[in-house]
């Protein structure tokens, strides 16, 4: 039963935790970390813009969840990552400008309205879910450990998605047009979680191959769309080059807006 | 049941529910959402805790203002999570209010159409991230000095809904009291923004707990009712002696000259506040007052779509299960 026990030793996995184990990780996992964090980071402050604007308390509360359980994973990843360079979390949050940032697009997209952040978490967290699960089982322990704790979070994610994606879906003519139309506006960026990660490149063990993941989250949201009455968008895949630091208009903003009181102090502490 | 109607049917006594209600407050215990209470019992319960309710729902956003810019990742955090607290407590107060039969979207409604009051002190603005400390410190601390007597409110809905948001916002005021630690502890810059922005909370935070005792038409019931247990400017006495200590541990000065420890009293005396701002600001004339409402307004409105939504596909899905038991029988 070595998943239980990893299970275990997860549960205490945090920012904080790994900082205080002082583990170095390896330059190449560090990279690798880098672009699983911020894909995790801007997605948990896209999201954060959402508390106290959502349609009900209870999807501020649950959107916030969901932001926060997000940003415990970015944090753990950015954190294991700088202990190569010996920086910090924050180093790298704040101090990296646009080109390096490797997050892939999807994350970085818009909210839109409320159908389309629910169509982007809803591709976030069915990829995010097979992702952690894979590298619950990576030969790096750290990465293990923060995966394994993640997955059961983000089982939670996945059923909050598909739960809205049915309401919205199935609920009224409006409803289901915007449903659609929030589909339609993510949709070009899904293809680019499944192509090869630069940044995993020789850690064969360590990496998930993003291309072995494809066929569960086909598996569990091509049947979810058409459950709720949806149509699968056929639009042609967007260019990608997220891991590589291309990223669409939307991130320099993004990035303004959360860097902007930490690089206005650059010497201090918080 | 007898008790239910003779709640709802104003006008008409019922003499054996008047008996135990003022045997419950006299043997300070929990007045329940079944007993006999008098109407007025009622109203001044349903305000009270949809106010708070309300306040918890608008204090979001000064503090969410700051989400997407928190200057760590930890602090950033620790902030979605205390906004996230907010939301929760308004959740729980209105569903204690619901209890003295008014629905949560009369209330909300009440909220949005700017019927409705909460507290004053989320009408001032959120410019700097010092705000952020300055809020959990003295706007929590203020509501915690306010709120820890309401655990032994007599109505046992509201008084256990405090006993869980008591602790949470005590949780809040240690975290905003170390932001400002830091900031004092930080650069020159950080200790400047700490101290400005204490200078703006600290009167408005007093303010908190209402007007001087000779100007609070509605104390007097609520204390004989045992749903407030101190007065305003005994609480703000009570906020005063606690403050003090905690701004020589901070550095930073308190905004008033007339601070003086009173060996006679054993408290520290202090100067009067501007009561005209807090009328200004209570009749809706504070720095953002219409700004808080409107987005709130909003967020109501442009999700409407989504509620309806759901609405349609849960009578839907009901419809379902209710033909399928009609087949199965």
């Amino acid at each position: 039963m070595t998943h239980t026990s990893n299970r275990t030793i997860s549960d205490a996995v945090t920012a904080e935790t790994i900082a205080t184990a002082g583990e170095v990780a390896p330059e190449a996992v560090a990279r690798y970390a880098v672009g699983l964090g911020d894909d995790a980071l801007i997605l948990a402050q896209r999201l954060g813009a959402w508390i106290a604007h959502a349609p009900e308390l209870e999807e501020d509360v649950a959107l916030g969840n969901i932001a926060l359980d997000q940003l415990g994973h970015a944090r753990s990843f950015l954190t294991y990552a700088s202990s190569a360079w010996g920086k910090t979390e924050d180093d790298l949050a704040y101090f990296r400008d646009e080109s390096e940032f490797f997050n892939r697009q999807l994350f970085e997209q818009p909210n839109g309205d409320f159908a389309q952040t629910i169509a982007r978490q809803l591709v976030a967290s069915v990829y995010f879910d097979g992702l952690y699960r894979a590298l619950s089982l990576s030969a790096d322990p750290t990465l293990a450990a923060i995966a394994a704790k993640a997955v059961k979070e983000v089982d939670y994610h996945v059923d909050h998605s598909v739960q809205w994606l049915l309401r919205l879906g199935l609920g009224t003519e409006i409803s289901n047009e915007r449903m659609q139309r929030g589909l339609d506006a993510v949709w070009p960026f899904v293809a680019e979680l499944f192509s090869v990660d630069p940044l995993s490149e020789n850690l064969a063990g360590i990496a998930v191959d993003p291309a072995s993941l494809q066929a569960d989250f086909d598996r569990v949201v091509l049947p979810a769309i058409v459950d709720a009455g949806l149509t699968v968008p056929t639009a042609p895949a967007a260019r990608g080059g997220g891991r590589s630091g291309v990223h669409t208009e939307y991130l320099g903003p993004l990035l303004a807006e959360m860097q902007v009181l930490a690089r206005a102090h650059p010497e201090a502490t918080w | 049941m007898s008790v239910r109607a003779a709640n709802t049917d104003e006008g008409t006594v019922d003499e054996a529910g008047a008996a135990r209600f003022a045997e419950l407050l006299a043997n300070e215990q929990r007045v329940e959402p079944t007993d006999w209470m008098p109407e007025g019992y009622r109203k001044t319960l349903i305000r009270q805790i949809s106010q708070h309710a309300h306040s918890e729902i608008i204090g979001m956003q000064p503090e969410g203002n700051w989400i997407t810019r928190a200057p760590s990742l930890k602090r950033k955090a620790i902030l979605m999570a205390k906004v996230q607290d907010e939301a929760g407590h308004g959740l729980y107060l209105y569903s204690a209010a619901q209890t003295l039969g008014i629905d949560r979207e009369t209330m909300f409604d009440q909220l949005i159409t700017g019927a409705a009051k909460y507290s004053s002190i989320f009408n001032y603005p959120t410019p700097t991230w010092a705000d952020m400390g300055s809020i959990g410190w003295l706007v929590d601390g203020a509501a915690i000095c306010n709120q820890v007597p309401l655990c032994r409110a007599s109505y046992g809905p509201y008084g256990r809904a405090m006993v869980r948001i008591c602790k949470e916002e005590s949780f809040h005021q240690r975290q905003g009291f170390e932001i400002l630690l830091h900031l004092m502890r930080g650069t020159e810059a950080q200790r400047a923004m700490a101290q400005e922005s204490v200078n703006r909370w600290y009167a408005p935070a007093l303010m908190m707990f209402g007007p001087p005792d000779d100007d609070s038409p509605n104390s007097r019931q609520s204390m004989a009712w045992n749903i407030k247990r101190f007065s305003n400017d005994d609480l703000r006495q009570r906020f005063v002696d606690m403050l003090v200590p905690q701004a020589e541990i901070l550095g930073v000065t308190l905004p008033d000259p007339h601070i003086k420890w009173n060996e006679e009293r054993g408290h520290f005396d202090f100067g009067d506040l501007d009561w005209t701002e807090f009328h200004e600001v209570l009749a809706g004339n504070g720095p953002a007052n219409t700004i808080r409402v409107a987005r709130r307004r909003e967020a109501h409105e442009d999700g409407a779509w989504v509620r309806e939504a759901a609405r349609a596909y849960a009578d839907a899905r009901a419809a379902e299960a209710g033909a399928s038991q009609k087949i199965a029988s």
